[in-house]
């Protein structure tokens, strides 16, 4: 029984992860956009939505008790408009230096999460956070597989959505500038354009994720979103296969079960006192699993596959 | 009179100090198909890049229809009506046919993403009228048994051939082509040409650059011949390719 109700604690985790990779994919796998400060967009949304849905606090600014749906979607835009500002700056950087940008945004507003205390309760973080199926909570069993359908649905909508946009008009020009950027720019595109909105879209994609996490958890604090979230998702992305929605999503779980997996047997194993340092070994074994993936399979486990757009209506041929 | 689709006053552009184009000025009227030809190294393919915006000048101005381009982004020019091709194909490779010659309509709702989601009446309306429109030109280039194809799979002439096709989907009223022939093979070769006076016809101006000088005589009507970067005759193609200065520089320029 509580065996059945982790299993889903588990997989609802592994869920708002697959979220992020997703995100990340549009940036990366679809576009190349070098972003290595996602855990900050994701914490950009985890906040913004808490400010949304929590009630009043006295010392802290904000609380305004909207439902969680509404705090969904605030944070997929605030973090859609912080993303769009980052990208307007950095995107005409040369990619290394789209790296190192990010990199620094990311510490910058993790910082901000720790000491802007009015907005984010500092060191502390927020709890009590409104959860989804609040109601049940008592019934963890009940409440666990709620939460995950909830957040399956998501991944599977967003999933449907993706391939969408892969298959429009928009996911076509963005492969032709991946093909050959002077091509596509002598035909009238914008490169720099369709790297934004890949960019803020990723950006949104991730912004959600973090507020599906802190509604689901019920707490967030500022270690949540340091650059250790940001590996952890480039390793789902690079292990599940970039370039390949369906491997974002199989990434996300398989390194998540990993992760989760080494954590609960350095607990067993090593005792209490030491299992501060031993944890660090969980970031050992998910490098190590990378380095050999990389060795035996460079693209991932689900390689990119040929999209091609939707054809509409049927060829007369005369 | 009135202002020719295209034109280029004093353009001079230099790498690293070596002068490529020095004070050319050309014209194309509209509905005109003029040559551009000179040896190997002339700067015709610099002019080119200067003209479409892939380039700026060093000094010059860029004219169409009349109207200052010369600070207008590479794909301001095109929205404004020109297009060109490359000397070198540069075909989205891993793209098949149809949606390389899709990929060239301007305009297209369906390139913002949010339009995407939030309009999808419009952008599949649009979809619709331009898969019909890329058809036709596929098929105006003869290469719908290959329209489902990768690119990568076409040879040289084919090439060039779906570069003629992604040029006209962006509706076009000025188009500079980079060599369309060279390394076509024989029997694609009357086909690129009769195309090629096909589109003009319809009054789409051509500026043409090209060294097969039996193409150039059946096509144009005028030619521009630059030699080291510089205009070194103008004039009926017969005419200027007897001038003893132009003689001379194709025997210097070229390997015998
Ligand atoms: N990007 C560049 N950097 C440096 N030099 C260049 C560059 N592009 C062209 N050149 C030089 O400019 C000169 C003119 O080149 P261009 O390609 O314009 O000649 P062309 O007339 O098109 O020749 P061809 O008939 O062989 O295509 C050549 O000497 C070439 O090496
Ligand atoms: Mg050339």
């Amino acid at each position: 029984m509580e065996y059945l109700a982790y299993a889903a604690f588990f997989l609802t985790l592994a869920m708002t992860f697959s979220i992020i990779c997703l995100g990340l994919n549009v940036q990366w796998g679809q576009t190349g956009l070098f972003n290595v400060g996602v855990a900050a967009f994701v914490g950009v949304g985890a906040y913004t939505s808490v400010l949304l849905t929590t009630p009043a606090t006295p010392d802290r600014i904000g609380g305004f008790g909207l439902p969680i749906a509404v705090g969904w979607i605030g944070a997929a835009g605030v973090s859609a408009v912080v993303s769009f500002l980052v990208g307007a700056l950095t995107l005409r950087l040369r990619s290394d230096y789209l790296a190192i940008t990010t990199f620094g945004i990311a510490i910058a507003l993790q910082l901000c999460f720790q000491n802007i205390e009015v907005l984010t309760g500092g060191v502390f973080g927020v709890g009590f956070i409104p959860r989804a199926f609040g109601s049940v909570q008592a019934n963890a069993l009940l409440f666990n597989y709620a939460n995950l359908a909830l957040a399956a649905a998501l991944v599977v909508v967003l999933y449907l959505v993706l391939e969408h946009l892969a298959r429009s008009p928009w996911g076509r020009v963005l492969r032709a500038v991946r093909e050959d950027e002077a091509a596509a720019q002598s035909l009238g595109k914008n490169p720099a354009a369709l790297r934004l909105q890949a960019f803020a879209l990723g950006g949104a994609i991730m912004g959600l994720a973090g507020a599906v996490q802190a509604h689901f958890v019920g707490f967030i604090s500022p270690p949540n979103y340091l650059p250790m979230l940001t590996f952890q998702v480039w390793a789902m992305l690079i292990v599940g296969g970039s370039g390949n929605n369906m491997g974002a999503i199989l990434g996300a779980v398989l390194v998540w079960a990993i992760w989760a997996l080494s954590g609960s047997l350095i607990s067993e194993v090593f005792p209490a006192d030491q299992q501060a340092r031993a944890a660090s070994l969980q970031i050992v074994v998910i490098g190590v699993m990378l380095c050999l993936l990389l060795l035996w399979r460079p693209q991932g486990l689900l390689p990119e596959r040929q999209t091609i757009s939707k054809h509409l209506g049927t060829r007369h041929d005369t | 009179m009135s202002n020719p689709a295209l034109s280029a006053d004093g353009l001079s552009m230099s790498f690293g100090g070596h002068n490529v184009v020095r004070d050319m000025s050309l014209n194309v009227g509209t509905g005109e198909l003029v040559g551009l030809i000179g040896p190997n190294g002339a700067g015709k393919t610099t002019m080119f890049n200067l003209l479409a915006g892939t380039l700026r000048p060093k000094a010059g101005v860029i004219r169409l229809a009349g109207e200052d381009v010369t600070d207008r982004s590479q794909q301001g020019r095109c929205g404004s009506g020109l297009s060109r091709s490359f000397q070198i194909p540069k075909p989205f490779a891993r793209m098949t046919v149809l949606e390389n010659v899709m990929t060239s309509a301007q305009g297209q709702v369906g390139e913002n993403v949010l339009s995407v989601l939030i309009r999808p009446g419009a952008v599949a309306a649009q979809e619709r009228a331009n898969v019909a429109r890329a058809r036709a030109l596929i098929d105006f280039v003869s290469l719908s048994h290959l329209e489902d194809r990768p690119a990568s799979v076409l040879s040289g002439g084919q090439r060039k051939l779906l570069e003629l096709a992604r040029v006209l989907m962006t509706e076009p009223k000025v188009i500079l082509l980079d060599e369309p022939a060279a390394g076509v093979n024989p029997a694609l070769l009357d086909l690129i040409i009769d195309r090629i006076a096909d589109i003009n016809s319809r009054g789409i101006s051509i500026l043409l650059i090209e060294h097969n000088m039996d193409m150039i005589a059946r096509l144009c009507s005028r030619v521009v011949v630059m030699a080291a970067g510089r205009l070194l005759a103008e004039g009926a193609p017969q005419e200027v390719t007897r001038r003893p200065e132009v003689v001379d520089v194709y025997l210097d320029g070229m390997p015998s």
